[in-house]
Parts: C-alpha cells; sequence; structure tokens
C-alpha cells in the first residue's frame, strides 16, 4: 500500500524570493490523522500547497498516494479546505449549493443523479447541518461555516482531507466540536487527514502525530512527546 | 407596437440577449470580474474597426476581436502574469485605442459608428435574428451542460483545481462565452452598454436571492424584464433603446436594493 503522501528532501522557494522550507522530509501514512503546526510564515500552507501539486517543488520530490503530485489523477478522492476561505459568502448561496459544490469533480456535467444527492445528504448529516441545508451560507455562525465546508470536502468521498487553518475566526466551544468532528470522520471513514493549524487547543487531543514546521521540520512525533515549553505552537520556537 | 415588424424583430432579439446576458453575466460577476464585459466591449470596438477597414460585416470582425480578447484576458489571468483587474486594464486600453486609430483609418469617424456602440436595435432584420438565435441558445445550452462545474468553479476555483475539475478550460470557456454574448448583443445594446446587462441583473438577484440557483433565475428574469421594458420604454417614450434598456437594469438594481434594505 502506498504512503499517502510522501515528501523527500523538499526545498521551496516563491520565485526569486527567500527559501521557504529546506530538506523537508515528511512521510504519511494511509489513515493517519497528521497535525501541522508552526508559526505564521513558517511554510506550513506551501508544504501542503507542495502536498496538493499546486506548487512544484525548487528541489526534491512530492508524491501522492505513490504518484507525483503534479501529475496526480484520482484527483476527486482529495477533499480540501483552504485557509481563509470565503466560499460561497459573496454570493446568495445556501449550505447545500456549498455541499453540491464538492460533488462537482464526480459529476461536473448533466444533472445530479440519486447517488450525487446521497453523497450530499450523507456529508451535510456527517457534520450535522442537515436542518440547515437551505439556510444561506452567510447567515450561519464561524464554526458552522467551518462544518459545511468540511461537508463540501466530504461529498466526493475523500480518502484525504487536507484542512489549512480551519479554525480561524472560529470561537472556542466550535474548535472543541470541530476537533471531535475529524475525530470521528477519522474514527469512521478511516479517512487521511492532514490539519494545518498556527494553535491548536481542543484538535490536540485527538491527533496522532504533530508536524511542527519553521522552515524546516523542526519536530515529527506524538503530541505528547512534544516539549513542555513548545506546546503553543503560535509562538515562535527557538 | 407590435404590429411594426421592426419592433417584433426588436423583441425577439433582445429577449434572447436579455436571457443570455445575464446567464453568462453570472459567472463573471462571482468571479469578481464584473468588468471583463467592458475590457471585451472595447476590443470588439476594435474589431468593429477591422471590419470598415478591409470591408467586411463589423458583426463578425467585433466577435473575432472579441473572442481573441477574451483569450488574452483569461491567458494573462492565468498564467499570473498580471492580477485580473491588470489584465483587463490592458486589454480594455489597447482595445479603445486600436479601434480610434484603426477607424480613422478606414475613414468611419461617423453616425454609422454610433450603431455599433450604443446599439441599433430597430434596425435588426430577420437575419440578424436568426444569428442572435442560433449563438445565443447555443451558448444556453453549453451553460445548462456545465452548469454544475461552472458553479463549483465559481464558487471555489482553488478548491476545484485540487479536486481535478478542469478549471483552466471551464473559466477559458466563460471568458468565450462573454466574448460571444458581447458579439452576438452588439446590435441591441451596442458595445459599450452591454456589459451592464451582463452585470446589472446579477447583482441586483444577489439582493433578493436566497441560493445560487434562485440567483441565476431571477437575474435572468431581471435581464429580460429590463430588455423588454426598456424597449417598451424606448418606443413610447423616443428614446434610444439601448440607453433605456441599461437604465431599467439600474432601477431594477436599486428597487432590489431596496427591498434587500427593508427586509432586513
Amino acid at each position: 500500500m502506498p504512503l499517502a503522501l510522501e515528501l523527500r528532501g523538499v526545498d521551496f522557494s516563491y520565485g526569486q524570493g527567500p527559501q521557504v522550507l529546506t530538506g523537508v522530509d515528511l512521510l504519511v501514512e494511509q489513515g493517519e490523522f497528521v497535525a501541522i503546526a508552526g508559526p505564521n510564515g513558517g511554510g506550513k500552507t506551501t508544504l501542503l500547497r507542495l502536498a496538493l501539486g499546486l506548487e512544484r517543488p525548487s528541489h526534491g520530490e512530492v508524491l501522492l498516494y505513490g504518484e507525483s503530485a503534479r501529475s496526480f489523477r484520482d484527483r476527486t478522492s482529495i477533499g480540501y479546505l483552504a485557509q481563509r476561505t470565503t466560499i460561497g459568502l459573496h454570493a446568495p448561496a445556501t449550505v447545500r449549493d456549498v455541499v453540491e459544490a464538492g460533488r462537482a469533480p464526480v459529476r461536473p456535467y448533466g444533472r445530479l443523479r440519486r447517488d450525487d444527492r446521497e453523497a450530499v445528504d450523507q456529508a451535510l448529516e456527517r457534520v450535522g447541518l442537515r436542518e440547515l441545508a437551505r439556510r444561506r451560507l452567510s447567515s450561519l455562525s464561524g464554526g458552522q461555516q467551518q462544518r459545511a465546508f468540511i461537508a463540501k470536502a466530504l461529498a466526493a468521498h475523500p480518502r484525504l482531507l487536507v484542512l489549512d487553518e480551519p479554525t480561524t475566526g472560529v470561537d472556542v466551544e466550535a474548535q472543541d466540536a470541530l476537533g471531535a468532528l475529524l475525530h470521528r470522520l477519522h474514527e469512521d471513514l478511516g479517512v487521511t487527514i492532514l490539519y494545518v493549524s498556527h494553535e491548536f487547543g481542543s484538535v490536540e487531543r485527538y491527533v496522532e502525530r504533530l508536524v511542527l514546521v519553521r522552515e524546516r521540520i523542526v519536530f515529527d512525533g506524538p503530541p505528547s512527546e512534544l516539549p513542555g515549553l513548545w506546546h503553543d505552537p503560535s509562538h515562535s520556537h527557538a | 407596437m407590435l404590429d411594426l415588424e421592426f419592433m417584433r424583430l426588436a423583441f425577439a432579439a433582445g429577449a434572447i440577449v436579455g436571457v443570455l446576458a445575464p446567464a453568462v453575466g453570472f459567472f463573471l460577476v462571482q468571479r469578481e470580474m464584473s468588468l471583463i464585459g467592458d475590457g471585451i466591449g472595447h476590443v470588439a470596438f476594435a474589431g468593429v474597426a477591422v471590419g470598415y477597414l478591409i470591408g467586411v460585416s463589423p458583426v463578425w470582425t467585433a466577435l473575432g476581436a472579441a473572442i481573441v480578447g477574451a483569450a488574452g484576458i483569461e491567458w494573462l489571468r492565468a498564467r499570473r502574469k498580471a492580477a485580473g483587474d491588470q489584465a483587463l486594464a490592458v486589454v480594455f486600453y489597447t482595445g479603445i485605442a486600436g479601434g480610434v486609430v484603426l477607424i480613422s483609418a478606414a475613414g468611419a469617424l461617423n453616425a454609422n459608428l454610433f450603431a455599433y456602440l450604443f446599439g441599433s436595435i430597430l434596425t435588426v432584420t430577420r437575419g440578424d435574428l436568426a444569428v442572435i438565435a442560433v449563438l445565443g441558445l447555443g451558448a444556453l445550452a453549453v451553460v445548462a451542460v456545465l452548469l454544475r462545474g461552472l458553479i463549483a468553479v465559481a464558487l471555489d476555483e482553488e478548491g476545484a483545481r485540487v479536486a481535478g475539475l478542469p478549471v483552466a478550460m471551464l473559466n477559458g470557456l466563460v471568458s468565450m462565452l462573454a466574448a460571444l454574448t458581447i458579439g452576438v448583443s452588439m446590435r441591441i445594446v451596442g458595445i459599450l452598454l452591454i456589459a451592464a446587462l451582463m452585470v446589472l441583473p446579477v447583482i441586483a438577484a444577489q439582493r433578493v436571492a436566497w441560493s445560487v440557483r434562485s440567483t441565476m433565475g431571477i437575474s435572468i428574469l431581471f435581464g429580460l424584464g429590463s430588455v423588454l421594458a426598456g424597449l417598451t420604454v424606448s418606443y413610447y417614450g423616443n428614446l434610444p433603446p439601448g440607453g433605456t434598456i441599461v437604465l431599467t437594469g439600474t432601477a431594477v438594481f436599486l428597487v432590489a436594493s431596496l427591498v434587500e434594505a427593508v427586509a432586513r
């Protein structure tokens, strides 16, 4: 069984800019729940963008399920929630509209079939938004919006779920709920989760592995083994 | 009013454009490229000039130029050679400047030009209507078939790219459809006003709609309503049709904004 994600000897910089990542080696097995943390500007989002094949490394290789991330074909198997996402907040999109958009990669053309509608219903159910499906997304709380975006990412039945700073602008209670939700999805669906955040708190309880990035990988292991000094990764590390 | 053949043709052609412009404009507004229609319109103006210069019907050369302009904007944007609005600015100014130089060279700086700039719906012929119907309905059919993919890209372009949707192709297609809409609508509202008909009904609908599909549906109703009401007013008030249609669209937008404010 190939690894879900492999980064080997990866360096990266945007154009002629300073090096954002240097010598990054990261292997993620299928079914792992990995949190990627580090200070702002430390290269976390860049690492994700490389993993998703959105950027080309200046050195090294990035593989998704054994294939080069840039030319990875089975793309509907990736559910992605981008940083500070504003999906459907400007348009009058309902929760259901947003989740249906997540199903579009499976069936982009023609009419929705029954299995598509079921997949959308199921995704809404999993995040507990079935009752609010017809509400406008912009009328929901930050936490509910994040759950809608996760449902969007789930609608195509992904095997890899990639979330970039999903708790930005979400209150502590909703962050706890989000952590518990991801834990449930991980347990129930066996989906591999890459979770990027500069702050942790509730999710730290559920992840099996924490990767700290500050240009390089400066820690990789279970959160319990993290030196106490580093427990709040939003602060910069010596 | 409808006893007159030219008014019947005007209403039929206007109805197609009234539906097509907001149906395509919806995707431009969602991608925050509301002004792309203007940019393409200015390139179409250069196309009109080329038509005069080489003695070909300006409708076809304008359509060709609009497609080239749309492809240029999309190429600059997709390659990140320039931000969306900068790409637009380059194409916009080059189009209008090129148009002025070429039209002067063709010795066509005359009243006829006004028909292309501001529309001349009352001179639509049966042949024009047939072209507008075929191209317009074809474009609408493309939107209908690709609707789900187009909406997914409009709502979340990066998410769609990660999930493997052919984002560049779908974006390019929207730009091509915008160019086609401008080419088709040029006779109705003019190349300087057509962009308004692609944008105003959509942003008006956003004020009162409750979902993505209702936004599309209401914007099409608003577009159609603006064209039909605008034509009627222009007929009885002896006003220029293109301008009257767009001002009707502005009025619809103001009413929709008022309804939204009251509903809150």
